[in-house]
């Protein structure tokens, strides 16, 4: 009997977490959590050498790890990625660009990569992965967006917009997936103190997360029941306010 | 320039400047943080665990390990491990412990990093049996300024192995090492108490441990004279096994360090306080064994977030010196010394080398009496104690700690350190501290 259960377990055994931008330091933190509760993780990064440092931590850690090197702006070799992948059950979508929005402002080329890669991009992985899980009713999505998102700012208006988007995107394809037995868990984290946010000024120091901690947060939300989160958790009623500021009034504030 | 790097000792005002790598190749950005500052000589900071100025540059910059802290590799059938060396003590026992291995040698913090541990050639409660931690350290790698990083081990390129254990930083930017761990049972140990009075008491407990035990290490009363002059605890133990028999009976928690006290509490009638509650906390005559948890056995201030605050804000010393087997007569005088001068601190530790010697060309280890000891920093007063106390250690032919120092003047580094010469075609021509500048000079 035992021997038929073994031949049957294998769903589990073949199917494995994805996480898109596997590099990046938020990924790096969630992966190291994930890894601790025995997941099989297939890591995806552009660059090789970072991908294959993160893949020998999480190893030397005890997970069992694939990887895959990619360039996730190339669409049209999303579905080839994909196939090689092979079944998937959750899915971790990291990765993403903090654009020079000065630059933006006086070079259409600048915003359309930063779009491409922000929304663009992970849109397409998102409708096949969808695809995918919906088809054998069950499996979890996340994505990380951000507090950006939710209004647009003079300052940062061009990651906002593809970081919103992607918010909207997500709801729309939890709503569409809810029936199938798929969950979309949206997040929104605040300032993280990363090789993104290098340059960044840490100021006011309260704001700033570490990776470890929005990681932390997430994790709790993937095994609780939240459509959306906002992470530390403040960022929820300070974006409700900040999105509750009437347009009149925005104008004048230089945020 | 940011406040955040200092030592644990606060040994100085001065801002650091520094580059915060995040992957092992973005060291190679040094050349455009030179380009930004406008000077060249750099040093590796890892947690900040140094007491004095070793880990500080105020002259260059830092480059800040604390995100390189990978592993690369766990051998969990042979207990070899690769990491990044930003990688902490901490973060490695964390992992290696549920798979029964250990750190071949615990220093007293679980927060120094990897490559801080290699750079200072620390040593643990176990010296007399094992050596230093640099003795199993099998391979590292050390990006040096002219942007190769090279690789050495004990048979490849030893020469700059050598020179990088307890080589304080200054042979480059050490990137990644492979350690032997040792196998454990049990994250228990069984500790054996003893009280002694006198430093002949606590020589023949010492030599008498030798053998029978694999760590051992003595809390020593620095404040009082009289009958009570040089008592303390010693303590002795082995990692628990199957084998060991306990007298449960007598397992109690330890006393509680009263750490909560502001740092103005702290003075001569409150440290002599604690000194002779710890002692007497110890049950009279009769040894007793208890089991205790690593964490609280090697690293029993890491309980205290944050304890060097105690001191406030001026910080404080801590002098660690060696004298050489036969010279615990000097070490009995510079004890009379510290108690006379009232400036004694309630964290003394004695621990005697044994005579297992290190590859590193400056490792501070060496056969003879180590004491360790903290000073709340007086201003003058606490300066002029501990140049009294160097110029003595140095007539005993011993030696002081570089990671623990701030004022060891040049002559006493060369006195300490014979292998100097050595060492110096080893330095990296960019790489600096503020320690190497006064003890080079």
């Amino acid at each position: 009997m035992a021997s038929v259960a073994i031949r049957e377990a294998p769903t589990d055994a073949k199917t494995s977490v994805v996480i898109f931008g596997a590099t990046s330091a938020l990924a790096q933190a969630t992966a190291r959590q994930l890894a601790e509760r025995g997941l099989r993780l297939h890591l995806v990064a552009r660059n090789a050498e970072k991908l294959a440092s993160v893949a020998a931590d999480l190893s030397a850690r005890g997970a069992s790890i694939n990887t895959t090197q990619a360039d996730l702006d190339q669409i049209d070799q999303h579905d080839q990625l994909l196939d090689s992948i092979g079944g998937i059950e959750e899915c971790w979508f990291f990765y993403g660009v903090l654009p020079d929005q000065q630059q933006c402002e006086i070079d259409w080329q600048a915003t359309a990569t930063a779009l491409h890669t922000n929304f663009t991009s992970t849109a397409s992985l998102l409708t096949r992965v969808a695809n995918q899980l919906a088809s054998r009713n069950r499996g979890l999505i996340v994505v990380v967006s951000s507090v950006a998102g939710d209004r647009g700012r003079g300052s940062n208006y061009v990651y906002g917009s593809a970081k919103g988007a992607l918010a909207l995107f997500c709801q729309g394809l939890r709503n569409r997936l809810a029936p199938h037995g798929v969950r979309v868990l949206t997040v929104k984290p605040g300032f993280i103190d990363t090789p993104m946010t290098a340059h960044v000024e840490k100021k006011p120091a309260a704001l700033w997360a570490t990776p470890e901690r929005v990681a932390n947060d997430m994790l709790k939300a993937r095994d609780g029941r939240r459509d959306v989160l906002y992470t530390p958790w403040f960022w929820q009623p300070i974006m409700c306010v900040i999105r509750s500021i009437p347009e009149r009034v925005f104008k004048g504030l230089s945020l | 320039m940011t406040d955040k790097y200092r030592s644990w000792g606060f040994a100085t005002a001065s801002r650091q400047r520094a580059i915060v790598p995040r992957w092992a190749p973005e060291i190679e950005q040094f050349p455009k943080a030179q380009e930004q500052w406008g000077n060249h000589s750099r040093l590796a900071f890892g947690r900040g665990r140094s007491y004095g100025d070793s880990c500080l540059n105020s002259a260059g910059y830092l480059v800040d390990t604390s995100a390189l802290s990978r592993f690369i590799h766990f051998d969990r059938e042979t207990g070899n491990l690769s990491a990044e060396a930003g990688i902490t003590l901490g973060q490695i026992l964390d992992l290696v412990i549920p798979a029964g291995w250990f750190l071949p040698v615990s220093p007293g913090t679980r927060y120094a990093t990897l490559g801080g541990a290699i750079a200072n050639d620390v040593h643990g409660k176990n010296h007399h049996v094992d050596g230093t931690f640099g003795r199993f350290v099998s391979r590292l790698s050390v990006h040096r300024s002219n942007g190769q990083t090279v690789d050495c081990s004990p048979r490849s390129r030893s020469d700059l192995f050598n020179a990088t254990i307890g080589g304080l930083g200054l042979t480059g930017v050490i990137t990644r090492a492979s350690l032997h761990l040792i196998p454990i049972t049990s994250d228990q140990l069984a500790v054996r108490f003893d009280r002694f009075r006198g430093i002949d008491q606590f020589m023949s407990l010492s030599s008498g441990c030798h053998d029978s035990h694999q760590y051992s290490v003595a809390w020593l009363d620095c404040v009082s004279r009289g009958k009570n002059f040089a008592r303390g605890v010693f303590m002795s133990a082995n990692h628990l096994d199957e084998r060991t028999t306990l007298d449960l009976t007598r397992t109690r928690k330890r006393i509680g360090i009263p750490f909560s006290l502001p740092s103005r509490i702290l003075n001569k009638y409150t440290i002599g306080a604690f000194n002779s509650a710890y002692y007497l906390a110890h049950k009279p005559r009769h040894a007793r064994t208890v089991c205790q948890h690593y964490k609280s056995f090697f690293y029993p201030l890491d309980a205290i977030g944050n304890w060097n605050r105690i001191y406030g804000t001026r910080g404080f010393h801590q002098y660690q010196f060696v004298v050489p087997p036969g010279a615990e007569s000097v070490l009995e005088t510079l004890l009379k010394k510290i108690v006379s001068s009232g400036a004694g601190s309630f964290l003394a530790v004695l621990k005697e080398f044994g005579t297992i010697k290190s590859p590193g060309l400056l490792s501070f280890p060496r056969p003879g009496l180590c004491l360790a000891l903290d000073f709340a920093d007086r201003g003058d007063a606490t300066v002029q104690l501990i140049r009294a106390l160097d110029l003595q250690v140095r007539e005993a032919g011993g030696a002081a700690y570089p990671a623990k120092d701030r004022l060891m003047p040049a002559e006493s580094f060369r006195a300490y350190f014979p292998r100097l010469n050595e060492f110096l075609p080893h330095v990296d021509p960019e790489s600096s501290s503020d320690f190497w500048r006064r003890v080079s000079g």
